[in-house]
């Protein structure tokens, strides 16, 4: 398992490949389906937050105020990626991120993206939400909240040794090219 | 809170948050087969963890608690409307304990109130039946998952699928070659072959009230079902899509009559968090047995 803190450098996304084995501490941003597409449309980051260098999580958290009317994540698998295809390259490449974790892969322009401006996709247990919920320990803030709703606001996590798997490397390295080469071959076979 | 309410509240958190135990069973041959050190066998622990955590702390197993759907079996009588009312009110009082997450969204405005009440949520179906009983049986169906399925046109000249058994074979595994890992496999399949564009879709899904371990008992869509689960388990999509050896876990196919010029095969994708539940009521609404 290798160990990647926030902020990540340059040097640390060019030096993973596909199929590592990868564990996240510091702070991770969510965004998803509404985020993508307002930043694509030229929106603006609310104060506070910051890309550069850091994490995009594409997910939809269920998250509720505990006793002391702090935020408390219930659950908070990763949702499915490929949605945010005509958007993430520009995100990338806009926002200074280093890593995008979600799930189900990404397509081409963001392989490109990846590799071209220093960031890799890492991908997260699909429907795992306990497991990765344990590892956010805190969440410090919301944005968007109103704006978007709960599952589709920006949410501010504090993680340890939150684990995904690097399944698009910043070489133009994709698992999921493999996988769906590697499988229709396979079909090919037995039709 | 009236007694049915709770009875529907206690059907939603369990749903939730507990995998079923023919599902459960399913995972766990999963996590044996998977080959030590991979990826996919990570990913098969992890998800062996989660289950065994969710009900734990009694939390969702997936934070996309999905479409909520609900199959009623009632007898001549039954009160619909006030059933209909305890449940949107169980939803309601579920999604403020955080079983369910704020999951329903105005189509137009983007708009979520956060109660997960509103047109087509949740989604209710009453079948009237001889028994005095009432059974009702809930599923709970994420969106990456529902995002997968697909319905073919047969024929279809681009996979040489023509109008009889082959044909069906061929574009249900054409399904599972593009869904790969993006439905959260290792998946389930529910399948209609006929009906029309809204009941094939709707029969596939019913499929899911099946139990993973039962057979089919038209001998011709049993022997489907396993072809189907054995030869997609040979692509090597296997977990999340990671490559390994479980791509299915299981593979249900029912059969609609269709007009002569049609001929749908409409398919279902369910992910490995598999929530499906079910409960008969007593006549005052209090649970008198679970049915999975």
């Amino acid at each position: 398992m290798i160990q990647l803190t926030t902020p990540v450098s340059e040097a640390d996304v060019r030096s993973l490949k596909v199929g590592d084995e990868v564990a996240i501490t510091g702070t991770v941003f969510t965004g998803r389906d509404a985020v993508h597409k307002y930043l694509h449309e030229g929106g603006l980051l609310p104060p506070g937050v910051s890309f550069q260098g850091g994490v995009l999580y594409h997910c939809g958290p269920v998250i509720i105020k505990d006793e002391q009317d702090s935020w408390k994540c219930v659950a908070a698998g990763p949702t499915t990626s490929i949605r945010e295809e005509p958007y993430q390259w520009q995100v990338i490449r806009d926002f200074g991120l280093r890593g995008v974790i979600g799930k189900g892969g990404m397509g081409e322009r963001t392989v490109e993206a990846c590799k071209q401006y220093g960031c890799v996709y890492l991908h997260a247990v699909g429907g795992a939400a306990q497991v990765l919920a344990e590892c956010i320990k805190r969440v410090p803030n919301v944005y968007f909240m109103e704006q978007f709703g709960a599952p589709e606001a920006i949410w501010e996590f504090q993680v340890v040794s939150f684990p995904a798997v690097v399944t698009i490397d910043a070489h133009g390295n994709s698992l999921h090219k493999e996988v769906l080469a590697v499988s229709q071959a396979e079909l090919a076979k037995y039709l | 809170m009236n007694v049915l309410q709770d009875s529907l509240l206690e059907l939603i958190r369990r749903t939730s948050t507990e995998i079923p135990d023919d599902v459960h069973k399913a995972i766990l041959g999963a996590l044996e087969r998977e080959k030590q050190g991979t990826i996919a066998a990570s990913a098969m622990k992890i998800i062996e963890q989660n289950i065994a955590l969710a009900k734990t702390k009694s939390q969702p197993i997936c934070q996309d608690t999905g479409s909520i759907i609900f199959y009623v079996d009632c007898p001549m009588g039954f009160d619909q409307i006030g059933f209909e009312q305890a449940a949107r009110e169980a939803v309601k009082m579920a999604t403020r304990k955080g079983f369910l997450r704020q999951n329903s969204v105005d189509s137009i405005t983007g708009r979520n109130d956060g109660t997960n009440v509103g047109p087509g949520s949740p989604i209710l179906h009453f079948h009237q039946h001889a028994p005095e009983e009432v059974s009702v049986r809930l599923v709970l169906k994420g969106g990456g998952c529902e995002n997968v399925g697909a319905q073919y046109s047969l024929p279809n000249e681009k996979l040489k699928a023509n109008r009889d058994m082959d044909g069906c074979r061929k574009v249900i595994l054409d399904a599972v070659l593009q869904a790969q890992g993006k439905g959260c496999g290792p998946g389930i399949l529910g399948v209609c072959i006929g009906g029309d564009r809204a009941t094939g879709y709707e029969f596939s899904k019913q499929q899911f009230l099946r139990k993973l371990e039962d057979s089919n008992p038209n001998p011709d869509l049993d022997k489907l079902e396993r072809d189907i689960v054995d030869t997609a388990n040979k692509l090597g999509i296997g977990p999340m899509g990671f490559g390994g050896r479980t791509t299915l876990l299981g593979a249900k196919i029912g059969v609609l009559n269709r007009l002569p010029a049609s001929y749908f095969v409409s398919i279902s994708y369910m992910c490995w968090a598999y929530r499906r539940q079910g409960v008969a009521l007593d006549f005052a609404g209090r649970i008198q047995k679970w049915l999975y």
